[in-house]
C-alpha cells in the first residue's frame, strides 16, 4: 500500500472529508425533521394528511437516489435558479431519507401494544399526553437502532455528491486517483474515512440500546 | 467485554483484508503493464500494401460513438464522420475505390491491440500523436489539428481564455488533461469535474457552471447536438490527430501521408473539414 499517497494528498481528503461530514450532518438533521413530520401525517387520523404521508413515502422510497439527487441538481434550472452540487446533493440525500425514517418512525409508534394507549386514555389522560409519556418513551427504544441504521447509510449514501460535483470525499477522491494512477490505494484510504465516521456511530446506537433496554 | 472483544477481532480481520486485497490489486497492474510490451512482430516494408491489394479491401479501425468523426447512425447503421471520409480517400488513393473499404469499431483501449493483432489496417479515431504511443506504433502526417477549447452558451460573456477568471466555472470530465491545463492556464479556477462529457454538458445546460472544456473537436459535437451552444475563442492546446498503422509498416504510412498530401492541395480536405466541423479549418 502506498502510504504517501495519504501524506502527498491529505489536504484534498481533509477537504474532502469535511464535505461529507458537513452534507452529512446537515442531510441527518434535515431527513430527521421531515421523516418526523411524514411519520405523524401517517398515523393521524385525518385522511388527506394520512395520504399525502403515504404517497411521499411510496414515491421517494422507490426510486434511486441518485435520480432524487438528479431532479435538484438538473432540475431547479426550469424554474430559473440553480442549486450547486453539494447543496442539492444534501437535499436530495435528506429527502430521500426521510422516507425510510419516518417508516422507522411510524413502525416504532404502531409496535407499542395497542392496550397503552387504551389504557392511558381510560386513566384520564389526553391522546397528546399519553403519546408523549406512554407511547413515544417506549416507541423510542425500538426506533434506535433502525434510525441508527439509517444514518450510516445516509453517510455512505452521501458518496451521490461526487456525480454532481458536490466537493464530498469521493468526489476528492476521484481526482487523487487520476493523478496518481493508483486507484486501489487511493479508495481504500478513502474506506478509512468513512470508518472513522460510520464505526462510532455504529457503536454509539448499540450502547445507546443497551442503556434504554436496562431503563424498563 | 464481549461486545468489544469481538469489536477488536472485527477490526483486525478488516485491516488484514484490505491489505491482502490491496496487495492483489498492486500485482495486476503489474502484469497488465507488462502485457502491453508484447507487440506482434510488423511485417516489412511493401509486403503490408500488397496485402492490402491482394485482400482488395482496406481494413480501417474507427470509432462508432463519436459525434463528427466516426458515429454509427443507429436507424441506418451506417457509420459516418470525418474520420470515415478521410478513410475512404486513403482506400481510393491504394485500391482505386473508395468503397473497398471495411470498417471495424475501435476504442481508445482498443485500437492498439487491434492493429497490433493485424486485426485492422489503421486507425482512423480521434487518436492524438503522443511520444508514448509513438513506442507502439507508427504514425501519419496531422490529419486533424484539435486543441482544448471551451463551449459556452450562446450569448455568454465568455468568448475565450482571456475571458476565463478565478470566478468562472468550468466544467470537465474527471482525469481529463483538459482539467490540467485550465488549472495551469488560469490558477484558482473553480472546475467542476463530471463523470463523463454528457453529464458535463447536462450541467452546463442546467446552468451549473458557465463554460465547458476539453478537445474542440469533442465540443463541435455539443455544439452540433444543441444549436444553442458554441465553441469559442482559439484552441489554447496541441491535439494532433494522426491515423496509426503497425510499426514498421512505412509503405503505408506513406500512402496516408501522400493521400493527406493529395486532400489538402486539391481541396477536399477543406470540403471534408466545413462538412463536419462547420467552419473552414485555421491555417
Amino acid at each position: 500500500m502506498e502510504f504517501s499517497i495519504l501524506t502527498n494528498y491529505f489536504g484534498l481528503y481533509m477537504e474532502g472529508f469535511y464535505g461529507t461530514v458537513l452534507s452529512s450532518v446537515l442531510a441527518l438533521i434535515g431527513s430527521f425533521l421531515i421523516g418526523a413530520v411524514i411519520a405523524v401525517f401517517r398515523i393521524t387520523t385525518v385522511r388527506a394528511l394520512r395520504w399525502f404521508g403515504t404517497a411521499y413515502v411510496e414515491f421517494i422510497r422507490n426510486i434511486p437516489l441518485l435520480l432524487v439527487v438528479y431532479i435538484f441538481y438538473y432540475g431547479p434550472s426550469a424554474l430559473g435558479f440553480t442549486l450547486d452540487g453539494f447543496k442539492a446533493g444534501t437535499i436530495g440525500l435528506a429527502v430521500y431519507t426521510s422516507a425510510f425514517i419516518a417508516e422507522a418512525i411510524r413502525a416504532g409508534i404502531m409496535a407499542v401494544p395497542k392496550g397503552q394507549m387504551e389504557a392511558s386514555r381510560s386513566s384520564g389522560l389526553s391522546y397528546i399526553q399519553t403519546m408523549l409519556h406512554i407511547i413515544l418513551p417506549q416507541a423510542i427504544k425500538l426506533v434506535i437502532p433502525p434510525l441508527g441504521n439509517q444514518f450510516i447509510n445516509l453517510i455512505k449514501n452521501s458518496s451521490v455528491l461526487t456525480l454532481v460535483a458536490g466537493l464530498d470525499l469521493m468526489y476528492f477522491a476521484d481526482s487523487i486517483s487520476t493523478e496518481t494512477y493508483r486507484t486501489f490505494d487511493t479508495y481504500i484510504f478513502v474506506a478509512l474515512f468513512y470508518l472513522v465516521l460510520t464505526l462510532p456511530l455504529s457503536y454509539g446506537v448499540r450502547v445507546w440500546e443497551r442503556r434504554l433496554q436496562r431503563k424498563y | 467485554m464481549k461486545m468489544s472483544k469481538s469489536f477488536k477481532m472485527l477490526s483486525v480481520l478488516m485491516i488484514a483484508a484490505m491489505l491482502v486485497i490491496a496487495g492483489c490489486g498492486n500485482n495486476n497492474a503489474k502484469n497488465n503493464a507488462g502485457g502491453n510490451d508484447a507487440a506482434a512482430g510488423a511485417a516489412t516494408d511493401s509486403e503490408a500494401i500488397a496485402k492490402i491489394k491482394e485482400r482488395g479491401k482496406l481494413l480501417v479501425g474507427v470509432k462508432y460513438d463519436t459525434r463528427l468523426f466516426g458515429l454509427k447512425d443507429p436507424a441506418s447503421g451506417n457509420v459516418e464522420g470525418f474520420d470515415i471520409d478521410v478513410s475512404k480517400a486513403i482506400a481510393k488513393k491504394i485500391l482505386g475505390d473508395e468503397n473497398a473499404i471495411e470498417l471495424k469499431e475501435v476504442t481508445s483501449k482498443t485500437r492498439i491491440p487491434m492493429l497490433n493483432n493485424g486485426e485492422i489496417d489503421m486507425v482512423v479515431a480521434t487518436m492524438t500523436i503522443t511520444e508514448e504511443r509513438k513506442k507502439e506504433v507508427d504514425f501519419s502526417d496531422v490529419y486533424f489539428q484539435a486543441g482544448q477549447s471551451l463551449l459556452v452558451k450562446k450569448g455568454s460573456p465568455i468568448t475565450g481564455l482571456d475571458d476565463v477568471t478565478k470566478d468562472t466555472k468550468i466544467l470537465g470530465s474527471k482525469g481529463a488533461t483538459s482539467i490540467k491545463n485550465i488549472k495551469e492556464k488560469v490558477p484558482g479556477v473553480t472546475v467542476l469535474e463530471f463523470d463523463n462529457y454528457q453529464d458535463a454538458f447536462s450541467a452546463l445546460k442546467a446552468g451549473q457552471g458557465d463554460a465547458l472544456t476539453t478537445d474542440d473537436a469533442i465540443l463541435y459535437g455539443m455544439a452540433s447536438q444543441d444549436p444553442g451552444y458554441e465553441v469559442v475563442g482559439e484552441p489554447f492546446t496541441d491535439e494532433p490527430y494522426g491515423i496509426a498503422v503497425q510499426k514498421g509498416n512505412t509503405d503505408v504510412v506513406k500512402a496516408v501521408n501522400d493521400t493527406l498530401a493529395e486532400l489538402k492541395t486539391n481541396g477536399e480536405y477543406d470540403a471534408i473539414y466545413t462538412k463536419w466541423i462547420g467552419k473552414a479549418p485555421a491555417k
